[in-house]
């Protein structure tokens, strides 16, 4: 009996619902989030995700409102990001009920802020967000980093950002592989392991969840700590319960 | 009808307290959240939560006056509960950044948890997540204590941490959880005065469950 390996089902909100693309676009609609946060929860989610994917700044209160509907109903673990661009945004994210924040963008933009955020409210609550592509024809496996929603290249290596990240601060790292992200072909494992190897905080594996199987390489093959994934759960495919008692039925301790 | 608990929740700007709040709420407790030390005697019940730095949290604790108002508080054998950083400043000292006092009403040091499993692998830190409470070593019994409705369990709570409490008095441990095959310090309890280190306000239906216990106590 040690600590358990976490399911964390990702909802991705914007205009006030819950959303799900393939490679980042073709948007489908999911449900009312407040929904869809009490139905994981009673699921026996262990945490859950809220990425406000939301273009306009004007929509972004949004997502204030609906944690802290969501904070007042569900008594489990909410780690919220999209949009964090200042410490004032931290501030105003753990006030509305978010245990964590997740920081993506402007981590690249800015690393200081994840250094300033994390020195502020402690590295516990600074996640974050890396969305990195598997770069083509490379002699070496090599994954880039891209932000602004998968949209920008930045020229940094996945793997250094990682580690330059956990120095900075990072409590800890949700890793999103673009290449797998609503292709439910499973995780890039390869990513996952290499991730997980250069870095000694927690790493959550996101992209790619098609079947059950899928969370348990997750977690045995890329070595991730937890594994989120939206689609799956989002569509009715399979409940998060489902989920924890196949991980657990291969022998992955889970809060069951 | 059954007399509406109450608690005191006490705020020096180091802890979201919106979610501690929530949660006693939902558990059907009044609560009153006091900035004042004075305040802090009048308390039925006393929540002190924390989160950051150990540091950082003393440093308010005392510019603010707490310290002396919870050694008071305690000494009146009221129910007391502090939540992760707030149970880890009960302790004399912390070695997270340097050497910090704390309030001193429990014997004992906070240090960082072990970066090695026993058998020698690296272990993450940050401790994340879910993990089980077992009774500790001293083999105290969870019978009329904070954890009084998972006799006979191994129920699972939220950690969040990278340092932990090492009480002196083993007597103090309530219960403990293993990481790496070590084990830490998960909660005390030496008579009224209670600590969690993982988040019951996190921790699902045990969480509340754990909370109602508190306020029954």
């Amino acid at each position: 009996m040690g600590l358990a390996k976490r399911i964390i089902p990702c909802l991705d909100v914007t205009a006030g619902r819950v959303v799900k693309g393939v490679q980042f676009v073709e948007l489908r609609d999911a449900g009312d989030p407040v929904e869809i946060a009490k139905r994981y929860d009673d699921q026996g989610a262990d945490e859950l995700t809220f990425l406000d994917i939301t273009a306009s700044s004007d929509e972004r209160d949004i997502i204030l409102h609906i944690i802290e509907e969501v904070a007042a109903q569900v008594f489990i673990p909410l780690t919220v990001g999209g949009g964090v661009r200042a410490v004032e945004d931290v501030r105003r994210l753990l006030n509305a009920g978010a245990d964590k924040v997740s920081i993506n963008t402007s981590a690249v933009v800015n690393p200081q802020l994840v250094r300033d955020a994390s020195e502020r409210y402690g590295n516990q609550c600074i996640v974050v967000a890396i969305d990195a592509k598997r770069v083509a024809g490379a002699a070496e496996p090599k994954w880039e980093v891209f932000t602004h929603g998968g949209r920008k290249a930045t020229g940094l290596d996945a793997v250094a950002w990682a580690k330059q990240m956990q120095d900075y601060g990072a409590g800890e790292i949700l890793l999103t592989s673009m290449d797998r992200d609503g292709a439910k072909i499973g995780f890039d494992l390869e990513l996952t392991r290499a991730i997980s190897d250069a870095v000694e905080v927690p790493v959550i594996a996101s992209g790619g969840v098609g079947n059950l199987q899928h969370l348990v390489d997750g977690v045995k093959i890329g070595g991730a700590d937890a594994v989120l994934a939206a689609s799956i759960f989002h569509f009715g495919e399979y409940t998060v319960r489902q989920a924890k008692e196949y991980m657990a039925q291969h022998g992955i301790e889970m809060r069951l | 009808m059954m007399k509406c608990k109450s608690i005191t929740l006490v705020d020096y700007g180091m802890a979201n307290l919106l979610n501690v709040k929530r949660a006693f709420e939902q558990c059907g407790a009044m609560v009153n959240v006091i900035e004042e030390p004075a305040h802090v005697l009048a308390a039925e019940r006393l929540v002190v939560p924390g989160v950051g730095a150990f540091q950082d949290c003393m440093d308010e604790v005392n510019r603010r006056g707490f310290g002396e108002a919870i050694r008071s508080y305690v000494d009146s054998q009221r129910p007391m509960l502090g939540i992760c950083v707030g149970m880890q400043i009960l302790f004399d000292v912390s070695e997270e950044f340097g050497e910090h006092k704390g309030v001193g009403i429990l014997p004992g040091r906070v240090q960082a948890i072990p970066r090695q499993a026993v058998d020698g692998k690296a272990q993450r830190v940050p401790h994340i997540g879910w993990n089980h409470l077992i009774e500790p070593e001293c083999g105290r019994e969870w019978a009329g204590t904070l954890l009084a409705p998972f006799r006979g369990q191994r129920p699972a709570v939220y950690f969040v941490h990278s340092f932990a409490a090492q009480p002196e008095n083993e007597g103090d441990r309530l219960a403990d959880c293993l990481y790496g095959g070590h084990r830490i310090c998960a909660a005390v309890q030496r008579q009224n005065v209670m600590a969690t280190q993982f988040h019951p306000e996190r921790s699902g239906e045990t969480g509340l469950a754990i909370i109602r216990q508190f306020l029954n106590l």
